[in-house]
């Protein structure tokens, strides 16, 4: 049995796991897409503020959470630093010569790759919050759900989403049978997990071939008994758990369209940029400026 | 002492709603020469017991010592697991999953190659172990694993194991799957093991019957704990709390156990089929002052009764009386016999009349 890994299911019952599958895809692609519409710090820290109240309601431990980040630690950073370097606008902080050329470090630079990675962190812990709390069932049933338009345009949408759900099923399944071949292939001396590159894809290969070999066996074996109960993907299916829109499911979605509101008034409306001569002509976006003046008559 | 196992416990995905416990403070310690059968309810812990004498799982807490190899929670000292799994050799549930290579040659051959031998001492190896689970070498060295038959690919995937010369051979559910036949070829081919190989072996098994046909030692594990450490003859003395952890008890036992419910006490050490005919048969020549050999072994009950019941004692113990004689004589003969011992050249047609010289049995 393998320990939990990021993006699983994690069983416990609560206000978040409760609420429609289907809304709860809506409201992340929502929230998704306005992510990238995000401009002041303030609005970023909304955002913050919101997740953290939703994960605690969602009584997912924090620990869990945040270690799915952990594991783009390394993309997040190098998106960040590749910001810093390739920034030419704002004012210059630090100048590195190179040969004719110089990269110059610019606060605009800073600032944008700060912003960008708050960004990357706001669609992971987002985008896991959806995994943590929804079954992979109610993910597919509510994505058949809402690709039923699709059909109309002769997209198999039905015959989609049992591949997906089947191949979802499949996972923890193959998982454990990798976990058993690997067992039984050290236990006859194998060394799975030493030497270079192209010795470790070479010693795998007692372990990927019988892995293969019962992937096969065990997709023969379920096509066989969805013939013979004679399984059609194309005739018209009812289905067991049948979604119902609850009153909390629109509260929920009404207080994301509000906040994606605060987000896109922040851009568009609020918007704006100005230089704050106190911060040596930094410029401030959106609602920061409000909150850049505000500051600035309480510290007088 | 082989194996000595002190306070091991383990925990599979500790601080998660996931968390199950698999063991909690085990001891046990498994001699050389030990013939060990390990029973249990799936989820018991076994499974995960018998990966930590493999060192497959590092244990959590607790020590594993195998020969002069200690595992222990921490990091320090390294361990060489190769040492070790040269020494204990383990086969899984299904083996015949794990078979890879094109040919059975060299896919028989990954284990011994595994630890490093000379070309020719795995070349050796291969072909002794090949034989000695019972397939020609010559005939199947090149052909491709998967074009074998169950029974077939099981045995050259044992083969696989016993080519490393383990002292130590651990067996989980060796029968699972398997005809009565293969079932059956396999049991021999661990009894014969036990004296050509790996003089330690531990077995673990559903099937009581199959357990009590060659354990001298059994361990019941039930939830996460062992419940009893006995030898074979003595566990049954347990049969109702067996009972009550779910596990079967051997047919044989459920006969006594019957029996003596009923005021006839034919002690407590019968464990087989063929205990249970020997204490039946002295009983029965002790009350009727007859000579019956007691190591006849089990034959077919209709000449039993037709040989020393009058026709009232057998319609009082409800015995079928069969009108005609049994026309092919020879396959009634063979039935005489039971088992199939080390015969590797039996035929399946043999199989039918054990059956039912074993249905007969059951019913008495």
């Amino acid at each position: 049995m393998r320990e939990i890994s990021f993006g699983q299911y994690y069983p416990v019952k609560s206000f978040v796991h409760n609420i429609d599958a289907r809304i709860k895809i809506l409201i992340t692609l929502m929230y998704m897409v306005s992510v990238f519409f995000i401009v002041s710090y303030t609005t970023f820290f909304c955002m913050f503020f919101l997740l953290t109240i939703i994960i605690a309601i969602s009584r997912v431990p924090f620990r869990i959470v945040f270690k799915s980040i952990n594991g783009l630690l390394f993309l997040l950073i190098f998106t960040a630093i590749i910001n810093i370097f390739f920034t030419s606008s704002g004012n210059v902080l630090l100048s590195i010569p190179l040969g004719k050329l110089a990269i110059n470090i610019t606060d605009q630079g800073i600032n944008f790759a700060i912003k960008m990675a708050l960004r990357f962190s706001l669609l992971v812990l987002g985008s896991s919050i959806l995994t943590f709390t929804t079954t992979p069932t109610e993910l597919t049933d509510a994505l058949e759900v809402l690709l039923k338009p699709l059909t109309y345009i002769k997209i198999p949408v039905h015959d989609l989403a049992i591949i997906m759900s089947i191949a979802l099923r499949f996972i923890p399944g193959l998982m454990e049978e990798t976990d058993k071949i690997m067992m039984a292939q050290k236990a006859r001396g194998a060394n799975l997990d030493s030497g270079n590159f192209f010795k470790k894809i070479k010693a795998m290969l007692p372990v990927l071939i019988p892995l293969f070999v019962s992937a096969f066996r065990r997709a023969d074996e379920l096509a066989d008994a969805l013939d013979a109960r004679c399984y059609n993907a194309s005739s018209k299916r009812t289905k067991m758990k049948t979604f119902e829109l609850k009153v909390t499911d629109v509260i929920s979605f009404l207080v994301f369209t509000a906040l994606i509101v605060l987000i896109f008034l922040d851009k568009y409306y609020i918007g704006g940029v100005v230089q704050a001569p106190d911060l040596g002509g930094f410029e401030v976006q959106g609602l920061d400026i409000f909150v850049h003046r505000l500051i600035m008559k309480i510290t007088g | 002492m082989s194996i000595v196992i002190k306070h091991l416990s383990f925990t599979y995905s500790a601080h998660t709603p996931y968390e199950r416990k698999a063991l909690e403070n085990i001891n046990l310690e498994i001699n050389e020469g030990d013939f060990l059968g390990i029973i249990g309810h799936t989820g018991s812990g076994k499974s995960t017991f018998i990966q930590h004498i493999n060192g497959l799982i590092k244990p959590q807490v607790g020590e594993v010592e195998i020969f002069d190899i200690k595992l222990t929670p921490e990091k320090k000292p390294k361990v060489n697991l190769r040492k070790l799994r040269s020494k204990v050799g383990m086969v899984f549930q299904y083996p015949e999953y794990q078979l890879f290579a094109d040919t059975v040659e060299k896919d028989v051959a990954f284990g011994p190659k595994n630890l490093g031998l000379s070309a020719d001492e795995v070349a050796k190896r291969v072909k002794q172990a090949i034989e000695m689970v019972g397939l020609d070498y010559e005939a199947v060295k090149d052909r491709a694993p998967f074009e074998l038959s169950g029974g077939q690919k099981r045995r050259v995937a044992i083969a696989g194991i016993i080519a490393m010369q383990p002292k130590v051979l651990i067996l989980d559910e060796p029968t699972a799957g398997l005809d009565p036949f293969g079932k059956e070829q396999i049991l021999n081919l661990i009894k014969y093991l036990k004296t050509h190989c790996s003089p330690t072996i531990i077995v673990i098994s559903h099937d009581i019957d199959e357990i009590t046909r060659f354990a001298n030692r059994i361990v019941v594990f039930n939830d996460s704990h062992i419940a009893y450490d006995e030898p074979m003859q003595q566990l049954f003395k347990h049969s109702r709390q067996l009972q009550k952890m779910g596990l079967d008890i051997p047919r044989a036992v459920k006969v006594v156990n019957n029996l003596r419910a009923r005021g006839v006490d034919l002690g407590e050490e019968i464990v087989t089929a063929e205990d249970l005919l020997k204490a039946i048969i002295k009983r029965y020549n002790e009350a009727h002052s007859t000579d019956i050999d007691e190591n006849a072994g089990i034959f077919d009950m209709y000449d039993f009764s037709q040989k020393w019941l009058t026709s009232e004692q057998r319609e009082e113990l409800g015995l079928i009386t069969r009108k005609e004689e049994p026309k092919d004589e020879k396959s009634h003969k063979v039935g005489k016999k039971f088992g199939l011992k080390n015969d590797k050249k039996i035929k399946p047609a043999k199989k039918e009349v054990e059956s039912k010289s074993k249905d007969k049995e059951d019913k008495e």
